[in-house]
């Protein structure tokens, strides 16, 4: 039961990932591998921070702070330099990596006996147990700890997808949605498209490191490989989401996003049980987001030869 | 008023693909003046209304659109002054934002935007009745995705997008060539309607030669890069689509006679 509880709350740490993927790769189409780069920014920003005793929550803002500039950079790159929007996301990146060194001043930052969002929120269930330190959930035995961290994120990122549902319904939110959609139609409605994917590129990479800073708050460190394959790990969250929902309905591809993070992490713990071997975790992650990929064109065109025949 | 002075464009200079698209045009619209280019292919019609919109910076000359030097400007500025309609349906609107979406972004057309609710209830109160009176029944959907609809009613609402606020110049770019006939002259009833009730200065190309002999105050026709005709007023009132394709077979006569000119000479001399 516990191990379901802590699959689900890195579900939805990363189902903010999750997010910004969606927001880059659904909404501009722009595929931005930056992500990967400012997962661990994120985290390195906040684990630094929290190091040197900074609150848990202004450490968490700085990180989604630090992720928009990096999106930024990203998008300055491709809009202003003309560099293919795979080539900057890959610059950035690589860059990153030197970033996020020189941000922890090593290759990782334990955070066991600091202060976290994680343990903060923790004490607050605790609080609210009246001291008990586990309670009986249809027949298990829970953790209060575990559950509390869940709830806390969970609520987390119930917020943050309402918030950008709001987002993406204002007129900014709606210009950069059609900017990804029709380039020609905004810039004739008088929008700077490359400005609004900038921007856009910005908000996504913040989500990023936001994810990455609670992941590393929850997992006790970060790490200056944890960025690796997120943004893969992200597009397969993305597509799993959209499969659930089924419609491209703006509120409904956001819940998507997020079951479709929480659902993908079940399964890879469900695999992984099995016997799966963590090693071969990112090559199925790579084939599963392959199949997922090629299935929609591949049913299609089974479809109209059935409807030839 | 646009003013269009001595405006040259070439593409891909320097190349054997090297393109003289406009060739130093000149042109000036009155205030509510609604003119038509017609041409051939490659005549630069499209072009010069590109260059109007700011698509591309012209090599030469000046443009200015109400009482501002836009030469120097980007797309996106020249937006706040320009209306426009785009030859084929599926550039003037964003397919997976619903209806209204679509048109609460042209509401703000050339405006800043920020984190104001798009879809205010009196903005959708408006579209409720503007859309209605496109007579195609899209006032009950105005939450569908544009996607879902028919070219002829996509250029419907570009149409009315493009002069919610009321632009200083509409730029219509064979708005209705890709369209059924059926749908191309319900879009062209639209467009008579809403140039007259807002006085809009426009300027249009068109394939059709029908639509050039019985729409707008003055018509120009171009070749190679080149205001050759200019008919207006009473002129442009006489002119019949017969008259305009005559005008066509003459170009294309002194067109054969540059090219066999040519040929005898090269036979001769080289």
């Amino acid at each position: 039961m516990n191990l379901l509880i802590a699959t689900f709350t890195i579900g939805c740490i990363l189902s903010l990932l999750a997010l910004g993927v969606f927001i880059s790769f659904r909404i501009f189409a722009f595929p931005d591998i930056t992500a990967d780069g400012s997962v661990t920014l994120g985290a390195s920003v906040a684990a630094t921070l929290l190091v040197h005793h900074t609150s848990p929550p202004l450490a968490s803002l700085a990180a989604f702070f630090a992720g928009m500039i990096a999106g930024a950079c990203t998008g300055t790159l491709h809009t202003r330099f003309k560099i293919n929007s795979l080539l900057s996301g890959i610059l950035v990146m690589t860059a990153l990596y030197s970033v996020n060194l020189h941000i922890m001043g090593k290759s990782n930052v334990a955070l066991l006996s600091v202060t976290t969002l994680a343990t903060q929120s923790e004490r607050i269930g605790l609080k609210l147990a009246h001291g008990a330190t586990s309670f009986g959930l249809a027949g298990w035995e829970v953790s209060v700890r575990d559950t509390s961290t869940l709830g806390a994120i969970a609520l987390a990122v119930a917020l943050t997808g309402i918030l950008l549902y709001w987002f993406l319904r204002t007129n900014l939110g709606m210009a950069m949605r059609a900017t990804g959609d029709n380039v020609q139609m905004i810039r004739a409605l008088g929008v700077d498209d490359a400005n609004m994917i900038t921007f856009g590129l910005a908000i996504s990479n913040g989500f990023v490191a936001l994810s990455g800073a609670l992941l590393a708050q929850y997992q006790g460190f970060a790490d200056v490989g944890m960025g690796i394959g997120m943004v893969v790990w992200g597009l397969a969250s993305v597509i799993i989401g959209e499969a659930l929902v089924g419609t491209n309905q703006l509120g409904m591809t956001i819940i998507g996003a997020v079951m479709g993070s929480v659902l993908f992490r079940l399964l890879v713990a469900v695999a992984l049980r099995w016997g799966l071997s963590p090693n071969d975790l990112k090559l199925i992650t790579a084939v599963f987001v392959f199949c997922a990929l090629i299935a929609p064109r591949f049913l299609r065109k089974k479809r109209l030869r059935s409807a030839h025949a | 008023m646009l003013e269009v002075q001595g405006v040259s464009k070439t593409f891909n200079p320097g190349t054997p693909n090297e393109v003289r698209s406009l060739r130093g045009v000149d042109l000036q619209l009155a205030n509510g003046s609604w003119v038509i280019i017609i041409g051939t292919n490659g005549s630069g019609k499209s072009t010069l209304l590109n260059a109007v919109a700011g698509t591309f910076l012209v090599d030469e000359g000046n443009i200015r659109l109400a009482g501002r030097n836009v030469t120097q400007w980007p797309e996106h500025a020249r937006a706040e002054l320009i209306g426009r309609v785009f030859q084929n349906p599926f550039s003037g609107t964003s397919p997976s934002l619903t209806i209204q979406e679509n048109l609460s972004l042209a509401a703000r057309r050339g405006r800043s935007r920020g984190l104001g609710w798009g879809l205010k209830a009196s903005l959708v109160a408006r579209m409720r009745d503007e859309v209605a009176q496109l007579n195609m029944g899209l006032e009950d959907r105005l939450g569908n995705a544009i996607g879902s609809l028919s070219g002829g009613q996509r250029q419907a609402l570009t149409l009315l997008m493009a002069t919610w606020l009321r632009p200083e110049l509409l730029l219509l770019d064979e708005h209705t060539a890709a369209l059924d006939p059926k749908s191309a002259d319900s879009v062209i009833a639209l467009t008579e309607k809403v140039v007259a009730r807002d006085k809009l200065t426009t300027l249009m190309v068109t394939h059709s030669m029908h639509q050039a002999a019985s729409l707008g105050d003055r018509l120009i026709m171009m070749h190679r890069g080149q205001i050759i005709h200019d008919f207006k007023d009473a002129e442009k009132r006489r002119l019949r689509p017969d008259d305009l394709l005559g005008r066509f077979e003459e170009v294309r006569r002194a067109e054969q006679l540059d090219e066999s000119a040519a040929q005898m000479l090269a036979e001769k001399y080289i």
